[in-house]
């Protein structure tokens, strides 16, 4: 009997096992936040996020299908089971906590203030009243401008890039962005005669832990299996190799 | 559904509705007012009039409203030349930027719309008029336009509703109307169906509204065709000369 209990188990294991094999990981990503996940100019994801989460793929030897999701929209989308996960440089706060699931972090970075290098506009509560900042909508950093710098006004934007074209435009006064994100910008053409002011804002209370692939509540099996494989790639170098080809600092989190 | 999240909404999610209202109202009456001057140059037989018209109403009502606003919004703001000019204190603010595009978007339908309702009025009016001895302008002051004002008005109370909801893409420059409210809040707590849902009933209740109102407006300006259908004489064809003299005799 106890056998036959057994090798049903088995069976059933070996079912599920294969079940998971067959249904490729959906896996959602913005697409709009180089060099993070963007789309190149041949149509495809790339980015930081996408070759962690093609590296998870791959450890966890599953298939994915990576696809490109609005951003304000992202975690609805995923409760609602449109998408398994998301790998999207989302920040571990505790309001999206009450929503989904996280991973443990797969990178820390911070906030920055970028402003036109002429303007004396500095990250402090006084210093920010009245200036106009530019932030994306549904971001920690809208978070932290509204607990920070209650004096600002803000602007909503649906993008980062949205939200650069109106700092170069004039009509912000600042924006407000992920540190590594904006020091990435101000590298290229465009960034000229904008510089990060004041230091970098970590804030944990406010801009989460780090960024950790989410996933639904009730998934626990693929959150113990991606956090697995987080500790993988972080421990036989995929995770350094994969950080090398788009920055110079290791953004890997501490453990 | 959370019907408490709806209820807290609801005051942040009324005040983006004062925003959609008032860039519909400020959108709707320069529209209107633009599209009367793009419908006469269309009808005009002077190229130099009636080929600007036609490319205007050609190129906003060819292309979407989206990509009209980014245009305005990130594309002009691309040019120093533009950032230098005196226009900029006006193309620098998302408000005017939409409440442009919304106008000259609803100038190029309604423009359609007037010319429509122009073409529709009956040929032998207008002759009937110059027989009369009246002006090009009295012509049209008299009997052009408030006979095309009738026939163009459901029509254009279409497009007025249409607007309404096509307000919604001012979301997309950081302005903070219905949609855009909606959008916001829920980023925080993540119950879009039940903002958008609230967002959903604001734009009925507005469009609702609207059709009254357009309804109650048509019923006012349409004096004769209604004496028509209210006298049974008419109704019945009577009211001929003829038959008038034949009642007459009896």
């Amino acid at each position: 009997m106890t056998i036959k209990i057994l090798t049903l188990t088995i069976a059933a294991l070996g079912m599920t096992a294969f079940a998971a094999q067959a249904d490729p990981l959906r896996i959602a990503t913005e697409g709009a936040y180089p060099p993070f996940n963007f789309v190149d100019s041949s149509g495809e994801l790339q980015g930081f996020d996408v070759d962690i989460a093609r590296a998870l793929c791959a450890e966890m030897e599953i298939e994915c299908e990576i696809t490109a999701q609005a951003w304000d929209g992202i975690i609805p989308g995923l409760n609602a089971g449109r998408y398994d996960a998301i790998v999207a440089s989302m920040s571990i706060t505790p309001a999206r906590l009450e929503a989904v699931n996280f991973t443990q972090p797969y990178y820390q970075a911070g906030a920055v203030l970028v402003a036109p290098v002429d303007s004396n506009i500095m990250p402090e509560a006084e210093a920010m009243a009245g200036q106009i900042i530019g932030v994306q909508r549904a971001s920690t950093y809208a978070n932290l401008i509204d607990q920070r710098f209650p004096d600002a006004t803000t602007r909503l934007y649906d993008t980062v890039e949205n939200h650069n074209l109106d700092l170069i435009a004039g009509r912000l006064d600042g924006v407000i962005a992920q540190r590594i994100f904006m020091s990435n910008w101000l590298e290229s053409d465009e960034g000229a005669g904008f510089e990060m002011k004041g230091e970098a804002m970590l804030e944990p209370e406010i801009l989460g832990l780090g960024a950790g692939i989410a996933v639904r509540k009730d998934d626990t099996d693929l959150l113990e299996r991606l956090d697995a494989a987080l500790d993988a790639i972080m421990d036989n170098g995929t995770y350094a190799e994969i950080n090398d080809r788009y920055f110079t600092v290791s953004l890997m989190p501490a453990r | 559904m959370n019907f408490q999240v709806i209820i807290d909404s609801l005051p942040r999610l009324l005040n983006g509705a004062l925003v959609t209202l008032e860039l519909v109202a400020l959108a709707a009456l320069a529209g209107f007012v633009l599209a009367l001057f793009i419908a006469l140059a269309r009808l005009s037989r002077n190229p130099l009039l009636w080929m600007p018209a036609y490319g205007f109403i050609f190129f906003f009502r060819g292309t979407p409203l989206l990509v009209q606003i980014f245009l305005i919004y990130y594309g002009l703001s691309q040019f120093p030349e533009v950032r230098a000019s005196v226009l900029w204190p006006v193309l620098r603010e998302p408000y005017w930027c939409a409440l442009i595009a919304f106008s000259l978007n609803t100038s190029a339908y309604t423009a359609e719309i007037m010319r429509g309702a122009i073409q529709a009025v009956p040929r032998g009016q207008i002759e009937a008029a110059m027989a009369t001895g009246m002006s090009r302008l009295t012509r049209l002051r008299r009997v052009v336009l408030p006979q095309a004002m009738r026939i163009g008005l459901p029509a254009y109370s279409n497009e007025v509703i249409l607007l309404v909801k096509a307000s919604s893409l001012a979301s997309t420059v950081t302005l903070m109307d219905i949609t855009g409210t909606a959008r916001t809040i829920s980023s925080v707590n993540y119950m879009p169906v039940e903002l958008l849902t609230t967002a959903a009933l604001i734009y009925l209740t507005i469009n609702f509204l609207l059709t009254r109102a357009f309804k109650v407006l048509e019923h006012l300006i349409s004096g004769e065709t209604r004496a028509a259908v209210n006298d049974p004489l008419m109704a019945a064809g009577l009211n001929t000369p003829e038959a008038m003299k034949k009642i007459q005799v009896k």
